[in-house]
């Protein structure tokens, strides 16, 4: 058993890993604007899950979209994005 | 030219170009004092015009081209290696073994390890770091116990300990003792003249008296003081330091890291001294479930560009990463096969001309599925244009409406 102090702790540890890169929920005007540039519908995004743990630690809800900010070998920072679905 | 027009053409190149060619120029090109302002301006023009050029046009097949790029170098991987003992102690899965495992998305790579980077205050000394190892390698009173002595009809169980073990574990006697104690086996008592000698009386509830001489019972016993815990993170099977030269500022440097056989990235994350930004774990479903899907991403990336750069082949990094985001869109990780992304291709005959081809079309008989014809696989069965490259734009003519309705009209006419 974890305790909770110990759990939460944890949690903002983990954005710091070299692997996980900048996750940021997108407001509602600048979700609508995305997919009015790239039309398209929400469900044509990729999936992220609602247990996903850097989800969990934005406190996102399902139907939020969630912009990455990627570092990329080839184009030094590339931007991509989820929609939260539940699974 | 006008000074308005610059600016905009540079605005242009900050919105089109990747973030890494924009800052290149800009540092290059844009904020250069030797070049005028004209030969700045055909720069720019000339770098947007490659860079548009070079873009993968609509239609293009880049997952046939991904999977060719690394399917042919993987032939020559084949034969080269299967295991690759070297450097270290550990015993490694490289070369086409890894590959598959990687996009097959095993649940458990065959050989878990991890690369356990230390903090500032731990990696330059030697002894911290082996303080570290200690803690993370998964000890039982079994790696440290050297004879188990019984006598049958007695209820009295002799525990002799192996200083040399427990000082190489750092595990003490009363370590032992306390662990043993947790177990609630009976009365504890150590021997006055060897403190390695360890006494335990068995209380009835662990031997009735009726199965005091079964050699069985006893032996369940041993095996029960075996596997009690002592220390360690659970999963991790073994620790060993290794040490690693850095040259900084001309002076020789020692940085010690620790790698694991058996991974548990969640509890090793917790441990002080780690550093928690760096801690590496080649299973990538524990990355997944303990630092996100985008993380697991990045490590498919990773796992696959050293696979393939330990056999010595050079694969455009674009095709892996494309791998890695068609294993990661769902949210979850997904093999790439039967059991994922090409088991979940709506188009009946593009599945079964992939794998079990008889079963997928029974199954789809069962549904009473439709064929729609949209997806290149099928439509090459069926001798229809594919709708790649060339082929996904539908030219119309009077007549034909749309792809699929072509064939029918013809026949209709004849």
């Amino acid at each position: 058993m974890v305790s909770r102090s110990r759990k939460k702790r944890l949690d903002t540890r983990i954005l710091e890993h070299e692997l996980v890169p900048e996750h940021r929920i997108l407001s509602l005007e600048e979700a609508a604007e995305l997919l009015r540039t790239l039309s398209i519908k929400p469900n044509q995004l990729p999936r992220i899950s609602i247990n996903d743990p850097i989800v969990q630690l934005l406190g996102a809800k399902p139907g939020d979209i969630i912009e990455i900010k990627r570092r990329s070998p080839t184009a030094g920072e590339s931007l991509y994005y989820r929609i939260v679905v539940v699974f | 030219m006008f000074e308005g027009d610059f600016k905009k053409l540079v605005n242009m190149a900050k919105k089109i170009l990747p973030t890494s060619i924009y800052q290149e120029l800009e540092e290059k090109v844009i904020n250069s004092e030797k070049l005028t302002e004209e030969s700045k301006e055909k720069i720019l023009r000339e770098a947007l015009r490659q860079y548009v050029l070079s873009l993968s046009q609509p239609g293009e097949p880049v997952g046939v081209v991904g999977a060719q790029s690394i399917g042919e170098p993987g032939t020559q991987m084949t034969l080269r290696t299967f295991h690759y003992a070297g450097l270290m102690e550990f015993d490694v899965t490289l070369g086409l073994p890894r590959l598959i495992e990687i996009v097959d998305a095993r649940r458990e790579p065959s050989t878990p390890i991890m690369k356990v980077y230390l903090d500032e205050k731990h990696k330059y000394d030697k002894e911290k770091a082996q303080e570290i190892a200690r803690k993370l390698e998964y000890t039982t009173i079994g790696k440290v116990l050297d004879d188990f002595e019984y006598f049958l009809g007695d209820n009295v169980v002799t525990l002799k300990l192996d200083p040399e073990q427990m000082e190489d574990k750092g595990v003490t006697v009363e370590k032992v003792i306390e662990a043993l104690k947790r177990a609630k086996l009976g009365e504890i008592q150590v021997d006055e003249e060897d403190p390695n000698t360890i006494y335990i009386t068995l209380s009835e509830r662990v031997l009735p008296p009726e199965y005091m001489y079964h050699v069985s019972a006893y032996k369940d016993i041993e095996n029960k003081i075996k596997k009690l815990y002592l220390k360690g993170v659970k999963g991790i099977k073994r620790a060993i330091i290794q040490a690693e030269e850095k040259e900084v500022d001309g002076k020789k440097i020692t940085e010690y890291m620790i790698m694991t056989e058996g991974s548990n990235l969640a509890e090793v994350l917790r441990i002080k001294g780690v550093d928690h930004r760096k801690v590496r774990t080649n299973n990538i479903h524990e990355i997944a479930s303990v630092l996100g899907i985008e993380a697991a991403r990045n490590a498919i990336i990773e796992e696959i560009k050293e696979v393939l750069q330990s056999s010595g082949l050079d694969v455009d990094i674009r095709h892996v990463m494309l791998i890695a985001d068609l294993m990661t869109v769902t949210g979850k990780i997904k093999q790439i096969g039967r059991l994922g992304i090409a088991g979940e291709k709506p188009s009946v005959l593009a599945r079964a001309a992939f794998e079990i081809t008889a079963k997928q079309l029974f199954d789809a008989a069962v549904k009473g599925e439709e064929e729609r014809f949209l997806g290149v696989t099928e439509t090459i069965i069926a001798g229809l244009v594919p709708r790649v490259g060339t082929g996904i734009v539908l030219l119309t003519s009077p007549g034909i409406t749309s792809l699929g309705d072509s064939g029918e009209k013809q026949e209709e006419e004849k």
